[in-house]
């Protein structure tokens, strides 16, 4: 290799700051599908629904724009791009709130298969989830909601022609009309990080039960799923299987940040939108130095998380050494972003703010279910610190 | 020309650099060559000592300047914010003047905006400028002036209309402040240094021909020195020097830098420090503290975002795309981030926060920032100004009532 193309490699290497032109037009075509398929009427009506999405639209968005196989490598049966791109995707969506199983089936799930599968297992499953013809999730969480893999109790034990899950999962996304399981269980008789593994079966399969969670946020539902002798397959292999679940938990906490900051973006711009509007005193409200300077905190606010959200996204598709530690960042950053944006967003809005009529709850409720999903600000601050080594 | 890759400007500069670069050289004859040659402002037009190139590619010069140690034009101080604001608005004779002795160095100045009576709401000035024969005669007072101590010249801004409204009755000058009508006071600040003065004029002397833009048009150009110093504010560090040092420019540079930089020694502590401050838990074992991690996650993951920020703002306008919202943050963000220094800094040392000098922790550095700090949201517009200036300009909220309309002369006022 010459000394300028090691250059070249070296600089496609380093993280890049700004969008190249071909990825905002394809944000500006997932911005205009979201227009037209999510408008909040549209959220509305599927929050009340058991399923909580629209069956039509995730197949267009499957077969129109590709999107569940977006960072999904060509030979698997999806787009090659990667987590970047993926970024974008969540921020669209959690801009106009999409009630979709993508986060479970594209994000929790592909990445599990995509971190820990064999050759033949990421050839045999993804291709279904890419083409959105299979609505997989990742069953991680116990009913403890702690995050750290080590404290996983659901046992897998060995049979015959297989593993035999038992325990119960909880916080489980899309879990009550996914097609796929991935569950994180551990070999019988180890603890923390030994004997972890992922195992994969179909949702249908005898022995398991599951059952929609009551909670906060009906645009993304949860499911409890208990396992009573359920027969599972490995998927990958058991001494790889930590590892898979940090890396899939990590990718996943850079997905939900740029989706929160996208969230984040709808409350400043309603916020804004608002406080041109309403008059009191005989003036904007727009006007008065208290709505004022709340507003630009917001956007400092605002723009340091897309920042965070971002540069994350950036350092992960390059792997950049460092990106483990920036998804905890990341993840901390834009979840405390979102909360105060949708909170400064009903304080601005005054009494309407707090009617269920108005929008911005449902983008109130997203943010507090995504502030504690994946382990909450305090916990990604800690694992930060670990990482950096302090 | 703006067409042209970066790859062949690196390649151009370089070449450049091979054959004119030379440590031996005096520092004034060298900063001459980079006038005529326009590499050492690659942003400003051609006629100007510069190339006409994109600010984005710029920087990629700058990194070949820093890769072989090479040294720069002059820009400590407010000597670019001057340049800048004359590059825009001012007369062919005003630049050839002025520019160039600025970019060797030779020059120094300084800004002279706020009063005693005018800072944030800066269109009130009441210094005065009023034309006799071929000179404008200034009375009045400025004050908080960085540096006016070493400066050669000043930028005035001066009230020669008032009866106009406020904003419509002021002349931006460029003054001689080594004259007799012209006496500079050093101000102590509460962290010790005297980094800022008091300037009084008495029936200074301002040649005709150093009005910077029209009469009475003065806020206009004001604004364009205001705009480059908060997008100067990002805390974006420049590339770092690498090479030996030895040789007679450096030598000449040093020499400079320590009159120069004198008045902003302080400066990095009034940013907050935040390279020190995980070094800093780790020496003093604040790093086993749960709560002080929690803070310091905080922090890092601010000033992290805050850097991540504005170097996005430049990548955007790299790329020829408008820049967003970002890209008027950065005073703001780096106001938060040196106030959390300031408060994580004083949880990591704990009492010893109270011990200056030679008794406090880092030879009196940590102290240094607490009392410097208060500086930043201070300093190029405070940050409730900067708020209004976001809300209003960015998000395009409506302005507030005002009540300073009508001839100045009536305004109510200090
Ligand atoms: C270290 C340092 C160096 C400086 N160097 C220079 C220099 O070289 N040249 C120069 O010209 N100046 C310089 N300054 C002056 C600086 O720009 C002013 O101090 C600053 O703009 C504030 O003006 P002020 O001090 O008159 O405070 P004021 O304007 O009186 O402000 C007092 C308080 O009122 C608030 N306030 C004022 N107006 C509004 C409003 N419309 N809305 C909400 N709140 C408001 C302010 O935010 C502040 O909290 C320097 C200052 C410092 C601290």
């Amino acid at each position: 290799m010459s000394r300028s193309q090691q250059a070249n490699q070296e600089s496609a290497r380093r993280v890049r700051f700004a969008f190249t032109d071909e990825q905002e037009q394809f944000r500006a075509a997932v911005r205009r599908f979201l227009n037209d398929k999510s408008p909040t009427t549209e959220v509305r009506r599927l929050m009340e629904t058991d399923t909580g999405y629209d069956p039509s639209v995730w197949r267009q968005m499957s077969d129109e724009l590709a999107l569940p196989g977006i960072h999904i490598p060509e030979q698997y049966g999806g787009g090659g791009f990667g987590m970047v791109e993926l970024g974008i995707v969540m921020e669209e969506f959690g801009r106009s709130l999409l009630c979709a199983p993508f986060f479970s089936t594209a994000v929790m799930a592909a990445g599990a298969i995509l971190n820990a599968g064999t050759e033949a297992q990421k050839s045999s499953l993804l291709p279904e989830l890419a083409r959105g013809a299979r609505m997989a999730t990742l069953a991680l969480t116990e009913p403890d909601g702690d995050w750290d893999p080590g404290k996983i109790e659901t046992v897998a034990a060995r049979d015959a022609d297989g593993f035999r899950l038992n325990g119960t999962k909880s916080y489980v996304v899309d879990g009550h009309i996914a097609d796929l399981l991935i569950v994180a269980a551990r070999v019988a008789g180890t603890s923390g990080r030994e004997g972890l593994g992922l195992f994969t079966l179909k949702a249908d399969a005898a022995g398991i039960e599951r059952r929609l969670l009551k909670s906060m946020d009906p645009t993304r539902k949860i499911a409890q799923i208990q396992f009573r002798g359920a027969r599972a397959d490995l998927l990958g292999s058991l001494d790889t299987a930590a590892a898979a679940i940090e890396r899939t938990l990590d990718q996943a906490a850079i997905a939900l940040a740029n989706e929160m900051v996208g969230g984040a973006q709808t409350m400043l711009d309603s916020a804004v939108a608002y406080s041109k509007l309403r008059v009191q005193f005989g003036r904007e409200i727009g006007s008065f130095q208290a709505i004022k300077h709340k507003l630009a905190d917001m956007l400092l606010e605002v723009e340091l998380a897309k920042s965070a959200a971002y540069y994350a996204a950036q350092a992960a598709a390059v792997e950049d050494p460092e990106w483990p530690a920036l998804a905890c960042l990341a993840k901390a950053a834009a979840s405390e972003t979102y909360l105060n944006a949708a909170a400064n967003c009903i304080q601005i809005h005054g009494g309407i703010g707090f009617t269920w009529d108005n929008d911005t709850h449902l983008w109130f409720k997203r943010a507090k279910s995504s502030e504690v999903f994946l382990g909450q600000p305090s916990y990604h601050r800690e694992l930060l610190m670990q990482r950096w080594g302090v | 020309m703006s067409n042209v890759s970066e790859a062949e400007i690196r390649a151009e500069v370089r070449e450049w650099l091979k054959a004119n670069w030379n440590p031996e050289r005096s520092l004034v004859e060298w900063r001459n060559m980079l006038a005529d040659s326009g590499w050492g402002m690659p942003q400003w037009p051609r006629e100007w000592y510069g190339r006409g190139l994109p600010v984005g590619v710029a920087r990629a010069v700058e990194e070949e300047f820093a890769a072989i140690g090479a040294v720069g034009v002059a820009k400590s101080g407010v000597r670019l914010l001057a340049a800048a604001t004359l590059l825009e608005h001012a007369s062919d004779d005003i630049k050839k003047r002025f520019l160039r002795r600025i970019l060797t160095g030779e020059d120094s100045w300084c800004q002279l905006f706020s009063e005693p009576g005018s800072g944030s709401d800066l269109a009130g000035a009441t210094t005065r400028a009023d034309l006799k024969g071929d000179f404008w005669i200034v009375n009045g007072q400025k004050v908080w002036t960085t540096s006016a101590h070493h400066a050669d010249y000043g930028i005035l801004l001066a009230r020669t209309d008032w009866d106009a409204p406020k904003h419509e009755g002021l002349s931006f000058f460029v003054i001689d402040i080594r004259q007799p009508g012209v006496d500079v006071q050093p101000l102590r600040q509460m962290n010790g240094h005297a980094s800022f003065n008091q300037v009084f004029f008495t029936d200074a002397k301002v040649p005709k021909e150093n009005l910077v833009g029209k009469v009475n048009e003065g806020w206009k150009v004001a604004m364009t020195t205001l705009a480059h110093e908060r997008r100067g504010a990002d805390g974006l560090a420049s590339p770092s020097r690498r090479g030996p040092r030895v040789g007679r420019i450096y030598a000449e540079e040093r020499a400079e830098l320590e009159i120069a930089n004198q008045p902003y020694t302080w400066y990095p502590q009034r940013a907050g420090r935040v390279d020190l401050i995980i070094e800093r838990a780790k020496e003093t074992g604040a790093n086993r503290d749960p709560n002080v991690r929690q803070e310091i996650a905080r922090l890092m993951i601010l000033a992290r975002s805050a850097e991540w920020t504005a170097r996005r703002a430049r990548a955007t306008q790299q790329q020829g795309r408008p820049q967003g919202p970002e890209g008027s943050l950065g005073k703001l963000a780096a106001s938060h981030v040196a106030r959390g220094c300031s408060r994580v800094h004083t949880m990591i040392t704990g009492t010893a926060a109270m011990l200056t000098g030679s008794d406090g922790p880092r030879d009196g550095i940590i102290a240094e920032i607490l009392v410097s700090v208060p500086a930043v949201s201070i300093a190029g517009g405070t940050d409730e100004i900067q708020r209004n200036i976001i809300a209003e300009r960015v998000l395009g909220l409506p302005k507030e009532p005002r009540f300073d309309t009508g001839p100045f002369r009536n305004v109510r006022r200090n």
